[in-house]
This record gives structure tokens, sequence and C-alpha cells, in this order.
């Protein structure tokens, strides 16, 4: 393998790898706010392409992707508002059914809305051929844009939870949500920002990601699956280990190609993900007490 | 006394059953036997899951995995010719021992398959033992852990199927030839044969809800019941809980492989569709309408939503019509529909709505 | 008292189910009984009764690009024809099922069509799964069954009343090897997507590679759904004997490749199915589309075609009335297997009348009918109609599909 055969795999793997990592925290920070697993993430991460590339015939690209994370925060607001806040104590079982449920419902209101068509967002910089040569492999600077976007929403996601006071109340929720009830924290509306903040993140990744990979109606499951995967992999709840698990998967997949046929590139995930269940469920980087401590 | 008791639903549903295809006899809209004989099977898979959801209180949202087991299987052992392997030393044995059949197809070339029923066992067999298999690490998780797993099996199995030239691809399996089950009696989808096949259906929906029915009232039952209710209390009495819960697992697997099997040559085809997650997510939606330990309310919703999705009446909403099901159903009747009661789910909606806000206003002061 | 309380409620949903049940099959005899009386009276008065047309196709779901398009063309093409009076004096009723690519839901659909809406003939399935599913049903009842699936296996071996408008695949294959020929091109790799127009286009390009003198060095299958193609394009491009890059699949994969391609710097040519055939796949493509060789029909190029080309009047025609009809799509050779299968059944009607079996020896009898995909030629041995110069091979210029001229 020349370097920069090996320097493209890489590139190829860290792109679908940030991407899943991603979807990975989306999952995380509903998760660790109330111990829900959202079926639905994917479909944020739709939502926020093709909603982006409605608005574009409007608006610069710019302006575009800010409406469109902004009403795909609404949205994930709404749905936890109508959906799960009213509910006592809902048992696992009944939350796993409703999120798949809320999955499918975004995923045929968006089919009527905007038909099958599979369309994308306009490259930010330069078009569909341009590339810049990295270390001897050529891709695209919309790779770059989406590295650099992710790893910028990862950065600043974890400086929100450490610095600010909102990011401290989630964190208090998510502990002990009785005791941080006590100490005057609204942990109805804790859990109400946790849908807003993952379905924002998942937004933004679905823009930046649009133009290379496109977007459609039905592209939300496949990457739940995969991000829920990394998510588990790196244990749940756990967002750093959710990055380096979504970097893990992505370039296994890559370098996959090269040793197996293409056509097991997408069960490379799903076998992950079994054998991670069997073997370790809380995870390369969880620990399994803190695991048997959580309900879940 | 109980005993009878318990089965006078059952003698309930024979009558109805036979009362409707007397029904379209006499109406001339025999037609409708078509979707409800279709519709029998897919709920011979719905109540075997309901039991493993319902008194197992394990979910599984790769149940269609199971299906496609089966019928891929059965399928593909029945349509894929063996002429040209005559030689071959494991082919000419199963020759010899009746288990292969020669036949010409419908366009006038000879075949060698194997013989339905030994591809049936086959199949079902198959089902079995990979339940078995995947049962026992599968079910030491909880939760959303299971649910994944399962999920992730579901798409294993479809990936499988879409991948493998010997399952047909994307294509599927077509020209699946019937399955003569005894002389006289043959399982197939043609125009002739409807009423026969209706009764087979049934029948076979019969023989499960009775199997059930015993298996819940009995000894294994009243463990699974005690599973459901509290595990750890189940496990310091002493109840095996891994072996029962792997038990029903296996079972619900085979229900679900039979199913698959029978449909397959009845459809005289099988897709990847079949093993899909949207199917599982439809079974899983089906039982929690039913009501996830309800049997009768599985059965009932299995054979309602199934009808009318294969008459085409919900069009192109198909799959919408079945997640408003799933929110609304898991949000006002997470017993299942059967178990409602309106008014005194609107006292209680009230209620909470009252004790939230006196909840906040204590906090906040 | 709760068990007894559960069968009563179990009796009564029983009750009422049967009770729903023979309402529904009374009344439907008694409409019958009506509908009969009335079609006697009719006889008397010159109103000719509706011709239905019943087509089962993907409209959503995985082939809903194939679906969609042939649904939304029947329609328009329906509308089009009563509104001038319908076909010799007849109406149709065209009654659309949705079977979301689904093989159970497409049999089911078509025993109903066949019993209970009683239609005149079938067009559709959209994919050849359904269609080989449903092969023999039709053929057992005796159904005229026009499919808009491609596979060879759909019309050979030949049933009696099954036909198909696409063309053939292996006529696709012929077209590209043909070109590549002339380039000098003898190393090439596959890609395809892994529906059932994938899987079969890579059969036909495997199985004729060498009758052309050309070596497919490596020939991979990728998920349908692929996002990202760049690390099988990394793989392909190490390997410096490849000349050229046969790509078998259908949207998106088609525009992604194209772009991984170019954006790695690789310029061999680009060769594509005629599962390009939407100019919505270039603006997908954008500038990485340039360049990409493909055979199709002339649907695609209609307006540049000579004047006294069979095709050329309905192409324009069709292109204007769908881009009218539904401003947000654009037309594509998907929802021309449609319009040929209505094309095709109409002509027959035209010639035969309303008798089901003369309608079928028609159909089998039409002689230089022109459609989108081509101009048919039907026989009994050969139900689909279109030789190897029902494609044309296209190339995108400039953002627009163009003959392709070495």
């Amino acid at each position: 393998m020349t370097p920069e055969l090996f320097i493209q795999y890489l590139f190829a793997g860290i792109t679908y790898g940030i991407i899943y990592a991603i979807v990975a925290i989306g999952f995380n920070i509903i998760y660790n706010t109330t111990g829900i697993i959202n079926f639905a993430q994917g479909e944020f991460v739709m939502l926020g392409g093709m909603i982006a590339i409605t608005m574009h015939s409007f608006m610069p690209i710019p302006l575009a992707i800010v409406v469109a994370v902004l009403i795909t925060m609404v949205v994930g607001a709404l749905i936890e508002m109508v959906f799960i806040r009213w509910l006592e104590s809902p048992s696992v079982l009944r939350m796993i059914i409703i999120t798949i449920g809320i999955s499918i419902l975004v995923r045929e209101v968006a089919l009527h809305i905007w038909g099958e068509s599979v369309r994308a967002l306009p490259y930010f910089i330069g078009n569909e051929v341009t590339s810049v040569s990295i270390l001897g492999a050529r891709i695209s600077p919309q790779v770059l844009w989406v590295i650099g976007v992710c790893s910028f929403m990862v950065a600043g996601l974890s400086l929100f939870f450490k610095f600010t006071s909102l990011g401290r109340e989630m964190r208090a929720c998510a502990a002990n949500r009785r005791a941080a009830t006590l100490c005057g924290i609204n942990a109805k509306n804790m859990v109400t920002l946790s849908f807003i903040l993952s379905a924002g993140i998942g937004a933004v990744a679905g823009c930046v990601m649009s133009p290379i990979t496109y977007s459609d109606y039905s592209m939300g499951p496949n990457l739940a699956i995969k991000g829920f995967t990394v998510a588990v992999i790196g244990g749940l709840g756990n967002s750093i280990a959710a990055v380096a698990a979504g970097l893990l998967l992505g370039i296994i997949e890559a370098f996959s190609v090269s040793v197996l046929p293409l056509a097991f590139q997408d069960a490379i995930a799903t076998s992950l993900l079994l054998i991670i269940l069997f073997i370790r469920p809380h995870g390369l980087f969880g620990s399994s007490d803190l695991a048997s401590l959580k309900e879940f | 006394m109980d005993l009878l008791k318990r089965y006078i639903p059952v003698l309930f549903l024979l009558t109805v059953v036979v009362i409707i295809q007397l029904v379209t006899h006499f109406t001339e809209t025999t037609y409708y036997l078509t979707q409800l004989t279709m519709s029998a099977y897919y709920s011979v898979v719905v109540i075997g899951l309901c039991v493993l959801m319902g008194y197992g209180g394990q979910i599984s949202l790769g149940h269609a995995g199971f299906f496609a087991i089966g019928g891929y299987l059965a399928g593909a052992l029945t349509t894929h010719n063996l002429l040209s392997l005559q030689e071959h030393g494991l082919v000419s044995l199963l020759d010899k021992v009746g288990l292969l059949v020669d036949s010409t197809g419908l366009y006038g070339d000879t075949l060698l398959t194997v013989q339905p029923w030994a591809a049936c066992i086959v199949a079902v067999l198959t089902a079995g033992v990979i339940a078995l298999a995947i049962g026992g690490p599968i079910l030491k998780l909880k939760g959303h852990y299971l649910a994944m797993a399962t999920l992730g099996f579901g798409i294993i199995i479809y990936r499988i199927a879409l991948a493998s030239a010997y399952f047909g691809e994307a294509d599927g399996i077509s020209q699946v030839p019937g399955f003569q089950l005894f002389p006289g009696v043959e399982l197939s989808g043609s125009f002739g044969a409807r009423v026969s096949n209706y009764y087979i259906a049934w029948g076979m929906v019969v023989v499960a809800v009775i199997l059930l029915l015993n298996l819940i009232h009995s000894r294994v039952g009243r463990a699974l019941r005690s599973i459901h209710g509290a595990e750890e209390a189940a496990n310091a009495m002493g109840v095996n809980t891994a072996r029962y819960k792997l038990y029903i697992f296996v079972l619900s697997a085979v229900f679900a492989a039979i199913a698959g099997v029978f449909v397959t040559h009845y459809n005289g085809g099988i897709g990847p569709s079949e093993a899909g997650v949207m199917k599982s997510v439809r079974y899983v939606a089906i039982v929690a309408v039913g009501g996830m330990a309800n049997i009768w309310g599985a059965l009932i919703m299995g054979i309602v939503l199934n009808f009318l999705s294969l008459r085409g009446v919900f069009g192109s909403y198909d799959d919408a019509v079945f997640g408003v099901i799933l929110v609304i159903i898991m949000l006002f009747a997470p017993e299942g529909i059967l178990k409602i009661n309106p008014w005194q789910k609107i006292k209680s909606l009230v209620a909470l709505y009252r004790t939230q806000d006196k909840e906040e206003s204590a906090i906040e002061n | 008292m709760k068990q007894v309380w559960n069968s009563v409620l179990i009796a009564a949903i029983s009750f009422c189910l049967v009770a729903v049940f023979s309402l529904g099959a009374c009344t439907k005899k008694a409409e019958e009984k009506k509908e009969v009386k009335k079609a006697v009276e009719e006889v008397k008065e010159v109103v000719k009764e509706d011709i239905k047309v019943g087509a089962i196709l993907a409209v959503t779901g995985p082939a809903s690009f194939l679906g969609g398009p042939e649904a939304r063309t029947l329609e328009m093409m329906v509308e089009d024809i009563n509104a001038n009076g319908g076909v010799n004096g007849h109406k149709i009723d065209l009654i659309i099922k949705d079977s979301g690519a689904n093989p159970e839901k497409a049999i089911s659909f078509t025993k109903q069509l066949i019993e209970e809406d009683k239609v005149f003939a079938i067009l559709g399935p959209s994919t050849s799964g359904e269609t080989m599913k449903i092969k023999d049903i039709v053929e057992e009842s005796q159904m005229i069954l026009v499919s808009c699936a491609a596979a060879e296996v759909i019309v050979n071996p030949v049933a009696k009343y099954v036909f198909k408008t696409p063309q053939k695949d292996s006529h696709a294959v012929q077209k590209i090897y043909g070109t590549m020929k002339d380039l000098g091109i003898t190393k090439i790799a596959v890609l395809a997507g892994n529906t059932g127009f994938g899987k079969a286009g890579r059969g036909q390009l495997e199985k004729m590679a060498s009758d052309f003198g050309i070596e497919v060095l490596i020939a991979e299958t990728y998920d349908k759904k692929s996002t990202d193609l760049s690390a099988v394009v990394a793989k392909l491009m190490a390997n410096k004997d490849i000349q050229a890059v046969v790509n078998w699949s259908i949207v998106p994969a088609q525009g992604i490749l194209a772009k991984n391609m170019r954006q790695a710097g690789w310029d061999v040519p680009l060769f594509q199915s005629h599962g390009f055939g939407n100019v919505k796949y270039i603006e997908a493509g954008g500038a990485a589309a340039e360049g990409i060789i493909f055979p199709a029909g002339r649907l695609l190029i209609a307006n540049s075609l000579a004047e006294d080309n069979p095709q050329k009047g309905l192409l324009v025609k069709y292109l204007i009335d769908y881009e009218t009809t539904y401003p947000d799509d654009k037309v594509s050779t998907f929802g021309g297997h449609a319009y040929d299968a209505l094309t095709i059944l109409v002509a027959a009607i035209e010639k035969a009348g309303t008798d089901k079996e003369m309608v079928r020896d028609a159909i089998e009898n039409l002689q230089g009918v022109a459609g989108t995909a081509g101009v048919f030629n039907f026989s009994a041995e050969d139900h689909n109609g279109l030789d190897i110069n029902s494609f044309e091979m296209l190339t995108v210029k400039d953002g627009k599909f163009v003959v392709y001229n070495k």
C-alpha cells in the first residue's frame, strides 16, 4: 500500500467517522439527560440537510444553514414536548417503541414534503471536482469543512458542558435527576434543552455533509444505526469516547475496502455492534460497574 | 372446567373463521380469502412475538429475520435446480433417500429440487438453531442494548439475503412450487386451491394459539410471568430465568420461521423486504397495539392491520400509518388497545397536570 | 371474571368483524347486480363503458425513483387520453396501487386487480423482483401484463401474456463495449449497486466482456445507499492498468462515484448505465458529470433529433407535457417505461377492440410503434420489441445531454 493510498483511505475514514461521532454525541446528550435512546436522531441529520437545501433557493448558503438548524432545533423541542414530556416514568420498552414511531413519522412527512428525489447543497468552496492535495492524497475541500465544523462542535460542546452554568445544570440532571430538581434545576426544561441541542448538532452535520453524501428522505435510519453502534462502542453516555469510537469505525470501514469485497462494508458496523454487545456492552471505554449502576 | 373455559375463545375463533369463509362463498367475494390467508400467517409471527414481548419481557426488533430465514431457505431449496450436480455424492444420496423431486418447470425445463417437506424441516430447524445460538448472549442484555442487538441481528439477515446470489440478491426468490402437505392438500397460491389454503392458514393459527395458551397456563408460563414481573425476585425464588427466556425466544423464532415457509409457498416467492427493519417494526407495532401480553389482542390487530395493508387501503401512507399507530398507542395505551378505559385515562391526565403544578410550585417555594 | 370479560370482548369484536364483512360483501353483490342491470340498460344507449387498467408501481419506498415518475406519467397520460374522448370512445379508468417494491404486496394487489377490480390489463410492476413474483399468476389467469421492469427473465422464457417495455440490459452493455472498443480500451473496472438492476448489469458486463476483447480487472458491488465511494476509488486508482470504469447503479451512487473519481484526480472515462436517465443526475454530479458516457433512449436528447425521426414528435410532447404538469420534476427514461407500456396497450386496443385475447394477439403483432425507449416491433418470440438501435450513446457536455461523437 502506497503512502498516498493510505492517506486517501485515512481521510475517507475520518470523514465517515466524524459524522458517525456527531450522531453518537447526539444520542449521548439525550441519553445522559433522560435515559432515552432517541431512534429519531438520524432524522435530525436528514432534516438539517433537506431544510437547508429548500431554504437555499431563497437565501445564500450560510443563512440557509442557520435557518435549517434553527428549524430542526424547534422540531426537536416539539418532539420532546408533544411526545415525551408528559409521560410518567415510562418503561424502556415503551420509550424505544415511541421513538421508533417518531422516526417513522418524521420520515414519512419528509417523503410527502420533498418527494423521493435526492438533493444536495452546493459545495461551500469550489465545486464537485475541486480538490486539495494533502500529503499526496487528493481530497475535496468539503471534507475539510466536515472535519473542521464537527471538531469545532465537539470542542464547543465540551466547553459548554464544563464551563457554562446551563451545561453544568444538564450534567447535574444526568447524574441524579432528583437531586438536581431539589437544587432548583428545572429537570423538564433540561430534557427539552437536550433534545434541542441534539437536533442542532445533527442538523449542522446534515448540512455540512450534504454536498458529499447527498440528502434524501430515507437517509436517517442508516446513520442512526451507525451512530448508535459508535455510541455503544465508546460506552453509552461518554461523548469523548464516542468521537474516538467513531473515528475507529470510520477508519475500519475505509480500510476494509482493501481486503474485503465492497459489498460487506456495511455489514462491518452491524457485526461490530453485535460483537460489542455480546462481549462488552458497556463499551470499550466504559466501566462495567458504572454501567450496572445505571438503570439501563 | 377451567380447561374448557380457556378454550372457549378458540372455539369462537374457529366459528368466526368458518362463518367468514361461508359468507364470502355465498356473496361471491372469495377474493377476500387471499388477504385473509396472508394475514393469518403474519399473525402467527405476531402472536409468537407477543408471548416473547409480553410474557418474556424481551423486545425483539429483528423478528422478521427469523421469518426470512424460514422463507428464504424453504424457497431456495425448493427452487434451485440440482440437475447439474446430479453426480455429486450428497445429491445422489438425497435422491436415493427420496428427498429430491423431479419436476417440469412452467416453461418446459426439467428440474431437480428438494422435496418441500424436507426443505421446510431444514428451514425451521436452521431458524431454531440460530435462535438458540444467539439467544444466549442476546438475552443477557437488557433494555436498549437488547433492542439494538435484535435490530442488528435483523439487519445482518437482511444483508445476507440482499448480498447472496443463492438467495436471489435484490430480486429474491420466485417461482417457488406448491407444498403438498398431505395427499390432496396442497399449499399454493393458485386460484383453485384458495379455500383449502385459507383453512390451512387458519388451522395453523388455531394450533399456534392453542399451543401458546397451554404454554401460558403451564409451569413455563408462570415462570415467564414471574420473570416479566420482577426478574431478580424470580431468580431469588429459584426460577431459571435464563433458560425460560431462551426457551420462549426459540419458540417465537420457530413460529416466525414456519410462517415464513408457508407464506413463501403460498405466495410463490419471497423478497428481501420480508427481512427488513420495517417489517420487524410492524410486528412490534401490532403486538404493542394489541396489548403486550394479550394473545387475542395481538391476533385481532394482526389480522386487521395486515388485511388492510395488503389490500392497499393505506395507499402510499402505509408505513406512516404504522408509525402513527405506534406512537399513539404507546403514548395513550401502553397496555394495548383492549385495555383502554378512556374516562380513566382522561382523569389520570388531569390529575397528572395538577400534581405537576403542585410539584413545581412546591419547589419554587 | 377477567377471562369472561375478555371472551365477551373477543366475541363482540369478532361479531363486528363478521358483520362488517357480510355487509361489505352483500353490498358489493348488490352493487354488482345493480351494475349488471345498468349495463344491460346502457347497451341501448351508445355510452361505452370504461376500460379498467391496473398499475402496480413502487411509488414510495426504495424504488420510488422508478415508481414515482411512472405513476405521474400514467396519470398525466390517462387524463390526456380521456380528455380527448378515450380509446375508441372508451374512457380509461386507471387504478394505481403502491407496492413500495414489496413483492408480497405486489402479489396481493395483482390478485385484487384480477379478481375484484377485474381490470383489462395490468401495467408495471416497477421492479424485476416483483414482476417475477407475479409472472406466473398473471399467466395462469390470462391477464395481460406490460411490465416496466428490465430483467431479461421477464420475457425469457416467453410467457403468453407477459410483455416488458424497458430495453435489454445486454444491448446497453453491447453499446458500451462497442464504444470502448472504438476507443481502444481493453482493461476496465466494474462497479455495481446491490439492486436487482445492478446485479443484472454486472452479470451482463462480466459475461460479454471477452466478446469485445475486454478484460474486467476488478468488479465490486456496493450498497445502493453508500454515501461515499472514495475508498474504493482509491483502491481502483492504485491499479494503473485500469483504463475505464463502468458503473451500473441508480442515484445517488452515480453522482457520488463521479465526484469521488474526479476529486481524486482520476481522469479515466466513466461509463454509466441507462439508469443515468434524468437531467437531475447531471445537476447532482455537477462538474464531475462532464464527460460521462452512457447508452440511453432518445428521450433525453429529444430536441436535437432530426425532424423525420419517428420518435421525435412524441418525445418532445412527452417532455413538454411532463415538465409542465410536474414543474418540480424533470422527465426521465424511467417514467418513459410507463409511457411506453400504456402506449402499447392503447395501440393494441385501438386495433383489436376490447376483447382481451384479441388485444393480446394485437400486442404480439405490433410493428413500428414509436415509444420513448425506442421503436417497438413485437413478435411471438420477442415480448420486448426493442433492438440495439433503441439505444443512443450519450454524453454530458456543458451540463447537458448530447449525442456522443468520438
